[in-house]
């Protein structure tokens, strides 16, 4: 009997919408360069500005021309703090590396436990230097699920006189989100994490704010983005983007569940992040003691696949610098695994990361209680 | 694999449709997707959906493997190693990584106290190099924009009176979008090699329609598309030379994948479609070459006969094969196509495509305007028939004649 699989790396990667793949085999169908002037390319630029509508759509009433589809979420983020050309950029402790490593000089505004950000730290620093500046702050973490308070990290932006970028690749799609609320000037969207294909996203421009192009050539999304367009990936953003928010509150309460039963089961587990609000998908568990790429290896041995942090460091040893950054102790950080759960998520599929995970961390006691008494 | 996700898993369908009208001859805008590639793709994008990142789970594996295949089928078709081909979102990426990471890499990195700051590039670069040229002159870098023969390619003694101490890089287009004509990259290439210059070649039309070899013609960095041989729009690839070693400061960093050159998550299906794409254009390159020219020569033959005037545009022999670039005397291109409704062509370059001004590179051709205003480019592709071709050339004729006359007709 083959193998069960149960696949719990969702804000690795998302399965693809079926929408998606309905929508990006009509594309396919209609081939041309949406810039060639024949009907061929007109059909294609139909495509692209009609799915500019449910993309903008994930952030609630924003105007569709917004939108510029870039070939994902680390380029949106360059282009977004590139772009704006702002002498000084203030980024979270926490923030994605596409947002960390973007521009060398960024100063970090530090995060509390929870890994929520200072927010009398960042109106400091702001306060502190007057050059013009950007301050870039994820709407939720990709490791540990927590939210941040966006509209509060806005007001004080606005108040001194700085721009604000908002990741929101983990939340859109799954959280209803509002460009008033969050307050953004500028906000990074990612298909493939809403189930849509890799290889494209969005930077949504909701301030009207001039954009110094990252890609320079054909004067393709009007002047701030060249390259000929990924049809078909467009049109599965579009068609993974109008997909309705799936029940969340299923989901959240599978996850709830997982950690209730992992609490039950290990007095010593650590779930981080836990007292802040968080995405309904996320669940950063520390097993004490037990290396996470034992635990992720381990785990995949059994059919259950999760990740010991962020998809694109994971190949990479180290600590995680978002747990770092929280004053988590390195040996819990070490030890620390995401499971990060979806809209087609079973129950199933929780009780056999349980089953798994449960044998993992009774063998690993077992073993470690030997030891001593040996 | 088996799975116990709740839904099952979605299917992506498609049947090619490519010989619909309007008689599709604007291969070099872009090109549909072969059924074979998007056969390959297929499997990426529902069931091995995995991140390729995510290398301790299955899913990623999966996903990395087929990357690495794809890698390799890229390199096979340019005699180059799959660890010098990094994965960019198009040409475009591939092109602004190759000038401006070469560029800012040499300002970071001063020889003997010397920074490198002078780039070289043909006149009739594609945008996408000529801006981002511009842009580096913006920083402090200066530019030589080389004027071109009248038949479109470059003189190597202009070519080497353009070069000094200073000069970092030389960037010259394989064949070209416009007009089609191919450079002598080996000349280039050696001579860039001798004064220790890069020589960077932006093939996006040359890759998978002729034979390149990195190695003989002693290139260092060339940009390579996938949508213009039958593969997946939104993928691209820079060829960076390792030995010896050519060093780049990436334009999109974060996560540190493609060897912290070229960061974010890849697009396993559009990966996998590149590399596909380019594999059977490998395969098929020498007699799809020999097919091309067959129906180009028999389209101009019998253009040419009927339409008196008519001038190529460009070297006539050192051209691709399905590539032209023709004026028709006194007709505005865009009366011209117009007047063809049944003939998918353009006028040029796709991106500037909606621009009136006359082509920048037909005057670079030393073309006046009254010429460079009516001339329109051709693309034959793989899917062209040559009752395709049969039916452009008595569409065009017509159109051409039936346009001349009208002029003729004093009001």
């Amino acid at each position: 009997m083959a193998q069960i699989e149960s696949y719990l790396d969702w804000n690795a990667t998302a399965p693809l919408r079926p929408q998606a793949a309905a929508a990006m085999s009509e594309a396919l169908r209609r081939w041309g360069n949406p810039s060639s002037v024949h009907r061929r390319g007109r059909a294609a630029r139909h495509i692209v500005e009609r799915a500019r509508e449910p993309v903008a759509a994930l952030l609630g009433d924003v105007d569709p021309s917004a939108v510029i589809f870039v070939s994902g979420g680390t380029e949106a983020n360059h282009l977004a703090l590139i772009g704006a050309g702002r002498e000084r950029v203030l980024v979270s402790a926490v923030e994605h590396d596409s947002v960390r490593h973007a521009v060398p000089t960024a100063e970090i505004i530090p995060v509390g436990p929870e890994g929520i950000v200072d927010l009398d730290a960042l109106d400091r620093l702001l306060g502190a230097d007057l050059r013009p500046a950007l301050v870039s702050v994820m709407y939720a973490n990709n490791e540990t699920g927590v939210i941040q308070p966006v509209a509060e990290i806005a007001a004080i932006a606005r108040r001194n006189g700085a721009l604000f970028h908002c990741d929101a690749v983990q939340a859109a799609g799954k959280l209803a989100l509002e460009a008033g609320a969050i307050g953004a000037d500028l906000v990074t969207l990612s298909a493939h994490k809403i189930g849509g294909p890799t290889g494209i996203g969005a930077l949504v421009v909701t301030g009207g704010i001039e954009l110094a192009p990252l890609l320079r050539g054909g004067g393709q999304e009007h002047r701030r983005r060249a390259g000929t367009e990924n049809l078909p990936g467009i049109a599965g953003f579009a068609a993974a983007a109008a997909a309705e928010i799936a029940d969340y509150e299923r989901v959240a309460a599978l996850r709830d569940g997982l950690e209730a039963e992992i609490a039950m089961t290990a007095r010593d587990a650590v779930v981080l992040g836990a007292a802040a609000n968080r995405l309904p998908n996320t669940s950063a568990i520390a097993m004490p003691g037990v290396a996470a790429e034992t635990q992720v290896v381990a785990l995949d041995l059994d059919g259950v696949m999760v990740s010991a942090g962020a998809a694109c460091s994971s190949g990479k040893v180290g600590p995680s610098h978002v747990l770092a950054a929280m004053g988590v102790a390195p040996e819990i950080a070490a030890s620390t695994i995401r499971v990060s759960l979806g809209w087609s998520s079973s129950e199933a599929e929780i009780d056999h990361f349980l089953r798994a995970w449960t044998a993992l961390y009774r063998r690993c006691r077992r073993l470690a209680e030997g030891a001593r008494a040996a | 694999m088996t799975s116990i996700l709740a839904d099952p898993r979605p299917r992506l369908s498609f049947e090619p449709v490519v010989n619909t009208p309007p008689v599709y001859l604007d291969n070099q805008s872009t090109t549909p997707v072969d059924p074979r590639v998007l056969e390959a793709m297929l499997p990426y994008f529902t069931e091995h959906f995995g991140n390729p990142h995510s290398t301790s789970h299955a899913y990623g594996r999966v996903a990395a493997e087929a990357i690495e295949r794809a890698r390799g089928e890229i390199a096979a078709l340019i005699q180059a190693g799959p660890r010098e081909i990094v994965f960019t979102s198009g040409a475009t990426e591939a092109n602004n990584l190759a000038i401006k990471g070469a560029a800012h890499f040499a300002r970071a990195h001063p020889e003997n106290g010397q920074v490198r700051d002078h780039i070289v590039a043909l006149q009739t670069e594609h945008k996408c190099v000529l801006e981002s040229c511009q842009e580096l002159e913006r920083e402090g870098f200066t530019v030589t924009y080389l004027p071109v023969e009248p038949d479109g390619l470059a003189s190597l003694t202009a070519l080497e009176g353009a070069l000094s101490e200073r000069t970092l890089l030389v960037s010259v287009m394989a064949a070209h979008n416009e007009i089609g004509v191919i450079q002598p990259l080996a000349e280039i290439g050696a001579l860039c090699r001798s004064k220790g210059v890069l020589f960077h070649t932006d093939a996006a039309q040359a890759f998978g329609k002729i034979p390149l070899d990195v190695g003989a013609m002693k290139i260092d960095l060339l940009s390579i598309s996938g949508h213009k041989i039958y593969g997946p729009k939104g993928i691209g690839a820079l060829y960076i030379r390792r030995r010896p070693r050519v060093r780049l400061l990436p334009l999109i960093d974060g996560g540190g994948q493609e060897r912290g050159l070229r960061s974010g998550t890849l697009p396993t299906p559009l990966c996998v479609g590149l590399g596909r794409a380019a594999a059977i254009a490998g395969a098929e390159m020498a007699e799809e070459a020999k097919r091309l020219r067959r129906l180009r020569d028999t389209l101009l033959r019998n253009l040419a006969r009927r339409v008196p005037g008519l001038c190529v545009n460009g070297d006539v022999e050192q051209r691709l094969p399905g590539s032209l670039n023709l004026s028709f005397p006194e007709i505005p291109a865009l009366t011209l196509i117009e007047a063809v409704p049944s003939i998918a062509i353009s006028t040029g370059s796709a991106c500037t495509s909606a621009s009136v001004e006359p082509s920048y590179v037909l005057r670079a051709l030393g073309l006046p305007d009254t010429l460079a205003n009516a001339s329109i480019r051709i693309g034959l592709g793989r899917f062209t028939t040559a009752a395709e071709v049969d039916f452009a050339a008595d569409a065009l004729a017509a159109a051409a004649n039936r346009l001349t006359r009208q002029e003729d007709i004093p009001t």
